[in-house]
């Protein structure tokens, strides 16, 4: 975005000359950040507010203590299913980008007149509501389903197989529902990268895989970052998966918040584990992102 | 090397890809096929063909109103998330301005938080504010969440917008507000569009977010969530299926209309 800044010297751009209205810029930015300090911010404050209160003497009563050993209690009671998620996302991330990279240069590079309709093709299923595919997962992988007879015949599983209700019913689920925003963002750095570049080491007498390992992916990188970080975010929140493709010891820590929200009401407990998957999750982007050298997220 | 491995290694990304898109249709081929199940209560065994799902689409209780309701959310939420959006990603791809870094981090941090903590905190200012969740505590939750996908959106196509254009413009005595609305505009508005279609399906898909502020207001994703386990209408299937099927019909259209537009230009 520097590149829009003042800071560039001359400008060939017509609107510089709007900048002397100091006002305007800040007149657009009003309305939507305040919507966003309002419905936002204000919301996670008082997230971290109510995070440290103690249950009270009435149902459904919390007391303000500023009691911080909660986040401790919280820990390590719920450590395994911080960790798991953690793990589970990590997984169905890699998974995703297994299968999207791959379908994404198909798409950039060999798809010719048929680009659009392919790229179109890769997100509709999406418009497919997210509960009702992950539904339709469990129905396939059943014992009854036809993915499983499929799989039968070819001697792949037997009657005492598992597919439904296991990890990696939920792993798979996972990826395949944040499938999208791994593709994109995959498809929009490698369509941007010129084929140029991959014919001249072909030149220097690269062969194809030795050209993809060494142009290919590093001129795609910004897209495996954006895509990873897309994918591995909502995954790592996420408890619609390990509720309908998991069982008793796939739980993950979207299921105890979920849970502790709206079935046990223990509000404080909630807050605290919200807050802390909160900061888990943005201190491994941040981490994420500065090893992966693109500061430029949004 | 035979002429078989030669081939397959030849098309190997080809092969991969046909795997790969039937990997994503399988939900949906399977979602389409018990669309037309004869069903009984549930829809999870296959008890023979019928039109009758599709014919009748309305035929159980709540599924349409819950419809209706994701359709009017979806409408509103995406209006306001685009305009208020819009106007950030202008500010941010035109302006200098003091406190960029502020309102960048405003825009990356909801993008960062998981929904399951989007949903939770809102729900619990409101619990603590005392004010009863349901229709209006969806739009606002919706819109929060998908300010900062439109702000990306838009904020990308003003970026790669050719500053000669409008530099032409205003060579050839169109003033600012001119160049804006006749040069500016009609060409970040693919990036609105994109950004408008990309807030509704947002919208009308979420889940979480929604779960946790609807108080008893139900919308398409809960009917389907909490009929689950009591058995599912297929009716629901058609519903998902006919989405897929709009949206599909929506963005095909709009390519067939730029491409249209590119070549008489």
């Amino acid at each position: 975005m520097a590149a829009l800044t003042s800071k560039r010297g001359p400008s060939l751009n017509p609107l510089d000359s709007l900048k002397n209205k100091v006002g305007l810029p800040y007149l657009l930015l009003l309305p939507g950040m305040f919507w966003l300090l309002l419905f936002f911010l204000a919301p996670i404050l008082t997230l971290v507010s109510t995070s440290t209160k103690v249950p009270g003497a009435g149902i459904g009563e919390f007391i303000q203590v500023h009691r911080w050993a909660n986040y401790w209690d919280a820990l390590s009671a719920m450590h395994t299913q911080f960790i798991r998620s953690f793990i589970y996302a990590t997984l169905a991330t890699l998974l995703a980008l297994a299968i999207a990279y791959p379908l994404a240069y198909a798409i950039a590079f060999k798809s010719g007149k048929w680009k659009n309709v392919l790229l179109v093709l890769v997100v509709a299923p999406f418009f497919c509501s997210f509960i009702l595919r992950t539904l339709a997962w469990r129905q396939i992988l059943a014992q009854d389903g036809f993915l499983f007879k499929i799989l039968q015949f070819f001697h792949l599983v037997n009657s005492s197989t598992q597919l439904t209700a296991s990890t990696l019913a939920v792993i798979t689920g996972l990826s395949y529902n944040f499938l999208p925003f791994m593709t994109l963002p995959l498809y929009a750095s490698l369509e941007r990268i010129d084929p140029r570049t991959m014919e001249a080491a072909g030149d220097l007498y690269a062969n194809g895989f030795t050209t993809f390992r060494k142009v290919t992916v590093p001129l795609s990188m910004p897209g495996v970052v954006a895509g990873t970080l897309l994918t591995w975010i909502p995954a790592a929140g996420d408890f619609v998966n390990a509720q309908i493709l998991g069982n008793p010891n796939t739980t993950m820590i979207g299921n105890v918040i979920n849970a502790q929200y709206l079935q046990t009401t223990n509000y404080p407990l909630a807050a605290t584990l919200s807050f802390i998957l909160m900061l888990a999750i943005l201190a491994i982007v941040l981490v994420y992102i500065r090893r992966a050298g693109t500061e430029e997220l949004v | 090397m035979n002429k078989f491995s030669r081939w397959f290694s030849k098309n190997l990304i080809r092969i991969y890809a046909v795997v790969g898109f039937t990997y994503l249709f399988i939900p949906i081929v399977y979602t389409f096929v018990f669309s037309f199940n004869n069903y009984v209560k549930s829809n999870l065994v296959w008890r023979g063909f019928t039109f009758n799902n599709w014919k009748n689409p309305c035929g159980v209780l709540d599924i349409c109103p819950a419809l209706g309701n994701s359709i009017k959310i979806g409408l509103i939420a995406t209006t306001g998330a685009t305009i208020l959006g819009t106007f950030i990603a202008f500010a941010l791809g035109r302006y200098a301005f003091k406190g960029r870094g502020i309102v960048n981090t405003l825009i990356f941090l909801p993008m960062a938080t998981p929904e399951l903590v989007l949903g939770a905190s809102l729900l619990t200012m409101f619990l603590n504010f005392g004010f009863n969740p349901g229709f209006w505590t969806i739009v606002i939750a919706h819109i929060m969440f998908c300010i900062s996908f439109v702000v990306v959106t838009v904020k990308a196509r003003i970026a790669s917008l050719d500053p000669r254009l409008e530099q032409a413009a205003m060579d050839l005595y169109a003033n600012e507000g001119e160049t804006f609305r006749r040069i500016t505009l009609p060409l970040v508005a693919p990036g609105i569009a994109g950004a408008a279609l990309l807030a509704f399906s947002l919208s009308f898909d979420d889940f979480i977010i929604t779960n946790f502020n609807s108080g008893t207001t139900i919308t398409f994703p809960l009917y389907v969530y909490t009929h689950a386990e009591r058995g599912l209408p297929a009716q629901a299937n058609v519903i998902g299926v006919s989405m897929f099927m709009l949206a599909l019909i929506i963005v095909l259209a709009g390519q067939f209309v730029g491409r249209k537009r590119k070549t008489t230009a």
